[in-house]
């Protein structure tokens, strides 16, 4: 699976894009999240606040709890500041 | 119609554009969002906008498609730049455009409110201190929600004059 990172999430996590396979036990985005702060410090820094990470898989906005594949394109951003 | 785009666009050419064919269009209305040249006490030389390529024109086109489900609409319009713009630059047009003025009021203001909140853009200041991200305000999350289960929206209102 693809795992993007936008704006300051992008900066602390220091890489706009990588490629993951779906590790054992993680079947939510939320344990994609409690995974990949267990890998390196920069995601615990990036996901330190739950409220400030919004997430989207395959372009559409889900909740935490949202089941994810090992195909999916998974976005992880800042609350949004367009317009 | 949806265009992401980093050129500049020219308001009136859009919108005599989106009249052009139909005749039927009684109300056009449209918005522009500017960079400002302040952010609270602190001078903007500039601001560079990021945008998620795909799912940007997908929550567009999703928020462009809601506007005709609750209005009757002749034509919409959403351009929205990316890139570096300083201030007095152009960000963003959204217009609408139906037989009567309501609709189009309406729904122009709800293409902006919605797209504040969902559109995947993010803004990074230039301040004197340094690049500073934009946080999201409170003031955006409660327009947008005025628009939530909002009553039926019908334009009723047959008015001669258009």
């Amino acid at each position: 699976m693809k795992v993007l990172y936008f704006a300051w999430v992008r900066e602390v996590t220091g890489t706009a894009e990588e490629e993951f396979d779906l590790a054992e036990g993680v079947n939510t985005v939320q344990d994609l999240v409690s995974w990949l702060k267990e890998k390196d410090l920069v995601y615990q820094q990036a996901f330190a606040d739950d409220k400030m990470v919004r997430v989207a898989v395959n372009q559409e906005y889900v909740n935490l709890d949202h089941l994810i594949s090992n195909n999916d394109e998974i976005a992880f951003f800042p609350p949004v500041t367009g317009g | 119609m949806i265009r992401v785009q980093a050129e500049d666009f020219d308001l009136g050419v859009e919108l005599k554009n989106m009249t052009a064919d139909n005749r039927g269009i009684g109300g056009l209305c449209s918005f522009v969002g500017l960079v400002r040249d302040m952010a609270g006490d602190e001078n903007i030389s500039a601001m560079t906008l990021e945008h998620y390529p795909g799912m940007t024109e997908k929550a567009l086109g999703d928020i462009e498609a809601e506007a005709h489900t609750r209005w009757s609409l002749d034509a919409t319009l959403i351009i929205h730049r990316f890139g570096r713009l300083e201030p007095g630059d152009q960000i963003v047009l959204v217009a609408a455009a139906s037989a009567h003025r309501e609709a189009a009021f309406e729904a122009c203001h709800f293409l902006i409110d919605w797209l504040k909140t969902k559109a995947p853009f993010w803004k990074l200041e230039d301040t004197p201190d340094g690049g500073k991200w934009v946080d999201a305000r409170d003031t955006d999350t409660a327009a947008a929600r005025r628009w939530v289960s909002s009553p039926e929206k019908t334009s009723n209102n047959h008015d001669a004059a258009e």
